[in-house]
């Protein structure tokens, strides 16, 4: 249990899901434009993750045992139906959860960040509590991400840029700044 | 083009969906299950291959060697250790005398965490072989602790009690220190702690020197043709 | 007319929409393994199986896949052919499979093999279906094998791990870590939007010159 910490902070800061995994950069990139959105989506997808986490672990204790070559398959039916019921059942018991963050649901789903999350849980081996927290650190990791580029962007917005750096190669540059940002924090754990 | 075209325009029953799903998911099933049946084999080898390689090479003089697990308050022989038990391999030579131990052990590095086997002589308590088997340490510093063959190579007469000590470079002067690898200093520090902490964990564990488990009777024919 | 087809299907894959540097599509697993050529070359591979053999059952099934589960049954295709590359890499290469790691099975979250599947696969012959299959599929692993190239050519000094300059050169390591990966990829868009200006600025000048001559 005393690697909880380690976990949540190596998940939340110094392997970053999208700045050193590069995951989940589809909404990294296309969604990151206004602070609110990305906000939502990251609290969206910190809950699809915690979901993702029990799944996981659920079918790596009790099914993938006996048969580990359907783990690619077992996971994304499995992820993507449970999240689909919770939808359902968010917006039957909070409409105002559901309008938070009901729309993003089925898109997270597909998610590389999603399926990522459950893999590198296993090929970890970790347990269920190891696996929250870690859902917990990488989806507080995403959201952090998704902010901060959705900040920087609409900063940038207001300033005039050359024509031919707008778009997506000047937000992958900014991400690879951030990415390098995110390195200061290697270490954190092992200096003591 | 003929896009949507052919496609049925009434609803097809629910039943034929189930169907289409139902075959889909058993063609990919028999699909996946052969393709497992038939690589299982090969990847079996190559697993036992790079465990062996692993053990031989921090284990000097060993040919031969077995997978050991504490149960009950002894260390057993096992053919394969459970999921999430600790094991050692205990390594023996040409005339299946004990060597020592090999033994895998993880903990946190500079950026993720670090997998190593060590070699442990419990007889003179040293350490006599490290390999790193995992580790996502920073390209051309981090990875220096497997790259640097003058940091490997410092493992392999290190006294381990009391236990071992990082040092800067070039002050190394007892036993139980290591000349830690400059620019790599946080790196080479968690593979000694690494090291120790496994080795205080299994320290109640292993039988005295001299009283080790001997190696089973197993064919030697496989021993001699991994190498 | 026919093959004339099947050739534009290719090439358009591989230059004009090509889904790395045009469509900006199927980066997640790509830029965590473009580290060196070997990895991003071994990573494409792996992309142009499964995605040629998706295309090609999901073209040859197209009039039998009901459209109501049609996405189900895509991503059953597909999981299954990354599930078989993933365990042939392991059997035949287990040291690239150790490279590169868990992110063979993301191939499968490759929003560009199932986009290819919905927009292409599902609606036309298998011949057709293959050859777009076959120029989206090089298209990606040139566009990985260029980010490999460059992020290991300045980062390490080398090229499929032979070092191209002497002992002298300083590796930029930052190429080979994470933001090397944003930053690379970043300065070829960049060059691609300048590819791009340029060209509309020639066309806009002969359009001009037509206009004045006539």
């Amino acid at each position: 249990m005393d690697n909880l910490p380690w976990i949540f902070i190596s998940a939340l800061l110094v392997n970053n899901f999208v700045l050193t995994y590069f995951l989940g950069l589809c909404p990294f990139l296309g969604v990151s434009n206004s602070l609110e959105t990305s906000a939502r989506l990251g609290l969206a997808t910190t809950f699809v993750m915690l979901v993702t986490a029990v799944c996981a672990w659920v079918l790596n204790t009790y099914v993938l045992i006996h048969a580990p070559y359907l783990r690619l398959i077992c996971f994304i039916v499995v992820i993507a139906s449970t999240v689909q019921f919770i939808e359902m059942l968010i917006k039957k018991l909070s409409p105002a959860l559901f309008r938070a963050m009901g729309i993003f649901l089925p898109l997270i789903t597909t998610n590389c960040a999603i399926l990522g999350l459950a893999i590198f849980a296993t090929n970890r081996g970790y347990g269920f509590w190891e696996g929250i927290v870690y859902a917990l650190g990488a989806g507080i990791g995403f959201t952090l991400a998704l902010v901060l580029l959705a900040g920087l962007r609409e900063e940038a917005e207001l300033s005039s840029i050359p024509k031919l750096i707008q778009g997506t190669a000047m937000n992958l540059i900014i991400a690879g700044i951030l990415s390098m940002a995110f390195m200061g924090f290697a270490g954190l754990f092992s200096s003591t | 083009m003929t896009a949507g075209a052919n496609r049925e325009t009434v609803t097809p029953s629910s039943l034929r969906l189930v169907l289409t799903l139902a075959i889909a998911g058993l063609i990919s099933g028999i699909a996946i299950i052969g393709i497992y049946e038939s690589t299982l084999p090969t990847i079996t080898a190559n697993k036992a291959r790079e465990l062996r390689e692993a053990v031989f090479k921090v284990l000097p003089g060993v040919s031969q060697m077995q997978a050991l697990v504490y149960r009950d308050g002894e260390l057993v022989v096992v053919e394969e250790a459970k999921k999430d038990e600790p094991v050692v391999y205990g390594g023996y030579d040409d005339s299946r005398e004990f060597v020592g131990y090999a033994v895998p052990a993880a903990g946190p590095g500079f950026q993720d965490t670090i997998a190593i086997l060590y070699g442990y002589q419990p007889a003179q308590k040293l350490v006599v072989g490290m390999e790193v088997l995992e580790s996502r340490e920073t390209p051309g510093l981090g990875d220096k602790i497997y790259k640097d063959a003058e940091f490997v190579g410092g493992f392999s007469a290190l006294s381990i009690d009391p236990e071992i000590v990082a040092v800067k470079k070039g002050t190394s002067s007892n036993a139980n220190e290591i000349d830690a690898i400059t620019g790599a200093t946080i790196s080479s520090k968690a593979i000694v702690r690494i090291i120790n902490e496994t080795h205080t964990a299994w320290s109640g564990k292993l039988p005295a020197p001299g009283s080790e488990p001997s190696i089973k009777a197993s064919e030697p024919t496989s021993a001699e043709g991994g190498q | 007319m026919k093959n004339n087809q099947s050739y534009e299907e290719f090439i358009k894959g591989v230059w004009r929409d090509n889904p790395v540097f045009a469509q900006v599509l199927g980066m997640c697993p790509m830029l965590a393994v473009t580290n060196s050529a070997v990895n991003a070359v071994a990573m494409g591979m792996a992309t142009f199986f499964v995605l040629v053999g998706s295309s090609f059952l999901v073209s040859s099934f197209r009039n039998w896949i009901p459209k109501q589960v049609r996405i189900s049954c895509f991503i059953i295709i597909i999981a299954t052919f990354v599930t078989i590359a993933d365990y042939t890499l392991l059997a035949l290469v287990p040291k690239v499979h150790k490279e590169l790691g868990a992110f063979i099975p993301l191939i499968v979250a490759n929003c560009l093999i199932l986009g290819r599947q919905e927009a292409f696969a599902s609606r036309y012959p298998t011949r057709l279906a293959v050859m777009d299959a076959v120029g989206m599929a090089t298209g990606f692993l040139l566009a990985l094998f260029s980010l490999g190239a460059v992020r290991e050519i300045l980062g390490d000094g080398a090229l499929f791990g032979v070092k191209l300059f002497g002992a002298n050169f300083e590796p930029w390591v930052i190429m080979i870590l994470p933001p090397g990966g944003f930053l690379t990829l970043g300065v070829i868009l960049l060059f691609f939007n300048w590819f791009k200006f340029k060209k509309d600025e020639f066309l806009e000048d002969v359009a001009e010159a037509e206009r004045s001559g006539h």
